[in-house]
């Protein structure tokens, strides 16, 4: 037979049963959408982590103190006073694939204003830490290494502070401002960087020289509550924390078998920490999405059962007329895959769609991968031949006299 | 002499053609030894009661079924042999079957269940097969129906859509399966005029029936008895559907 006659046949006869046509792509419908839409929620989210966690800085290796016994008792993780400024000069000193280092020195408060108050909390940390967090300066300028040296009460805000502070007419760069009743002056107003991973918001922040806040806010302790380095390249993110694990264990007298004092993370390990829960969410969303995509296959199936029933004497008049075994088998399952084809389009674009009403409604971050389309078009094609077969070799199986016959 | 060679030519012939049906315990012998030949142009009507075997000889003539012994030579093939992809081409190209339930399809045009047969040909494009189609109808006398479905159109109509079918392909043979047994008798006689009048251009038609007076509008009556053929006559004074037609009493037309 020719192929457009086979196609003239399947179309007409899918043509004159709208109805059932359409329901039994309903599944399909349903299914290849719910594929596109979780896949692109999915994906959405992981883009998502994966961009903050970029924001977190530039190949950013953090070392935290690690929990101390008292007694057997154990303290909370970083209560430990392992991290000294001494270690921190060895780091700069010794560990070559170490471009930037910061302490970070915690603290925060109530902040005054002029007639205005916020609270907020306030990073004691190196100039360099501004390049390792990729933090940029939209007015005014970071503070200098003689802040640094002189500890001076000079602070750098982020929008959040600055929108709760000042009104919108007075530039906040050369203003006075109170922490914990310290006089502080803004040397810098940060630019916007929006939520964080954990949905915090980046700009509700204070940065002062390290120095300053250890001293005057923390009391003039010596432990260090944080370090945060750059490695001087993606690729060397590793041996950077193994060159700053063999550091500090060399100095506090630690083997590489005993638990450190301190706990040595990377942005790496980080992102693979995250991407790998993502994973796990897309792999789970889809294959939600795909058992309803299996569904709807079998609701193709059973349709064309039914239909094969029903349509018993067409098929024999088919067959009276000349239609051989596999003209019929060719038919229904061309049916069948047109069925799944065009339900699969009609998917295709209800998930592209409801993926952009997501965006709109929910505000959920999301990616429509030009991949889970395909996919979920292959999917359904492959759903169609594999479930319209069945129907359609029973159909071919008939034998001609019988079927017309049949009552 | 071409005219008589035509006249000669066997469009069937079947030789101690017999079929059992294998119903597990019993076997059910629908035909016993059946020899006969039609010829070109020929009217033929196979009468019997139901279970006589005429439904099946229609139905190895229209290889639908295949004889269990005995041998069938549609056109000068030998058909007893065939098998089913072989059998479906003969069906496409050589046969026309009209049956008692018409068996159009539904929700499709006049015109598109027409086209169906010459769409299992390959060697016909779209356009010849819907000009063939066409032309068809309009032998029948259904140009101005062409577009409508079988649920709007009348039982004799129907059938005459059936009819167009069954000749569109061109076949060498038309054969009816009792296609007046659902029709009222005026109808009926409508239906055998298209017959007559299809024979008269020379189409060769067999048709079963178990209606002596439909059986009258044939050439020739094969009279079928418990699978054997119990009786043969030529039908030397044909009736004539239209006249019989006009002899009917006139249509209640406001009733």
């Amino acid at each position: 037979m020719k192929l457009q006659n086979l196609f003239v046949i399947a179309l007409r006869s899918l043509n004159k049963n709208k109805i059932r046509s359409l329901l039994t792509m309903l599944g399909i419908i349903i299914g290849v959408a719910s594929v596109i839409a979780m896949l692109a929620i999915g994906q959405g989210s992981r883009d998502s982590i994966e961009n903050q966690i970029s924001g977190l800085g530039s190949n950013v290796i953090m070392v935290f103190p690690g929990a101390t016994f008292r007694g057997g008792v154990a303290t909370a993780a970083g209560s430990a006073q392992s991290l000294e400024m001494a270690d921190l000069e060895a780091i700069r000193a010794n560990c070559r694939s170490v471009k930037y280092i910061s302490p970070v020195a915690r603290s925060g408060g109530q902040i005054i204003a002029g007639s205005n108050n916020w609270n907020s909390s306030v990073r004691g940390v190196y100039n360099e830490y501004f390049d390792i967090r990729n933090i940029e300066v939209e007015s005014g300028s970071r503070f200098s290494e003689t802040d640094e040296r002189r500890a001076s009460k000079v602070c750098v805000i982020g929008q959040t502070v600055a929108e709760n502070l000042f009104d919108e007419y007075t530039d906040p760069v050369g203003e006075k401002i109170r922490i914990n009743k310290i006089p502080f002056t803004v040397i810098g107003l940060l630019k916007e960087k929006g939520q964080g991973g954990m949905g915090e918001d980046q700009d509700d922040i204070i940065y002062a020289p390290f120095s300053t806040v250890q001293r005057r806010m923390r009391g003039a302790r010596q432990n260090i509550q944080q370090i945060y380095i750059s490695a001087v390249s993606e690729e060397k993110i590793k041996l950077a924390s193994e060159e700053i694990d063999n550091l500090l264990r060399t100095r506090k007298n630690i083997s590489k078998y005993e638990d450190a004092p301190f706990r040595i993370r990377t942005q790496t390990e980080i992102v693979e920490m995250f991407t790998s829960t993502s994973n796990t969410m897309i792999v789970l969303l889809a294959g939600i999405a795909s058992i309803s995509l299996i569904v709807g296959g079998i609701g193709i199936m059973n349709i064309m059962l039914v239909s094969v029933t029903e349509r018993t004497r067409e098929i024999g008049l088919r067959m009276a007329v000349g239609a051989r075994g596999k003209d019929i088998l060719r038919q229904f399952l061309l049916e069948a895959i047109l069925l799944s084809l065009l339900g699969g389009f009609i998917g295709a674009v209800m998930g592209i769609f409801s993926s952009k009403l997501f965006v709109a409604i929910m505000g959920w971050p999301v990616t429509v991968s030009s991949f889970s389309v395909i996919m979920a078009f292959s999917f359904a094609f492959v759903v169609g031949v594999f479930f319209g077969w069945y129907p359609a070799s029973k159909a071919a199986r008939l034998i001609p006299m019988d079927a017309l016959r049949y009552e | 002499m071409k005219e008589q060679d035509q006249e000669r030519r066997k469009i069937i012939s079947v030789k101690n053609l017999s079929k059992i049906y294998d119903m597990g315990a019993v076997k059910v012998h629908a035909l016993r030894g059946i020899d006969m030949d039609i010829y070109h142009g020929e009217f033929t009507a196979i009468m019997g009661h139901s279970g006589s075997g005429k439904s099946t000889l229609l139905n190895i003539f229209g290889c639908l079924d295949v004889p269990t012994g005995g041998k069938y030579y549609l056109d000068g093939d030998d058909v007893s042999h065939m098998d089913k992809n072989q059998l479906a081409r003969m069906r496409n190209r050589k046969i026309g079957f009209v049956f008692q339930t018409y068996n159009l399809l539904p929700r499709t045009s006049a015109l598109e269940n027409v086209e169906l047969p010459l769409l299992y040909n390959p060697e016909i494009g779209r356009k010849e097969r819907k000009e063939r189609a066409m032309n068809t109808l309009e032998s029948v006398g259904l140009t101005d129906w062409s577009e409508h479905f079988p649920s709007q159109l009348s039982g004799g109509q129907q059938q005459r859509v059936a009819i167009a079918r069954a000749l569109v392909n061109d076949p060498v043979i038309m054969l009816a399966d009792e296609p007046t047994g659902n029709l009222d008798t005026r109808t009926s006689f409508e239906v055998m005029e298209i017959f007559q009048e299809l024979n008269r251009k020379g189409i060769t038609i067999a048709l079963v029936t178990h209606e002596a007076d439909i059986s009258k509008f044939a050439t020739r009556n094969i009279l079928f008895r418990d699978g054997r053929i119990s009786k043969e006559l030529m039908i030397e004074n044909v009736k004539n559907a239209r006249e019989e037609l006009d002899k009917l009493p006139p249509e209640d037309e406001d009733l």
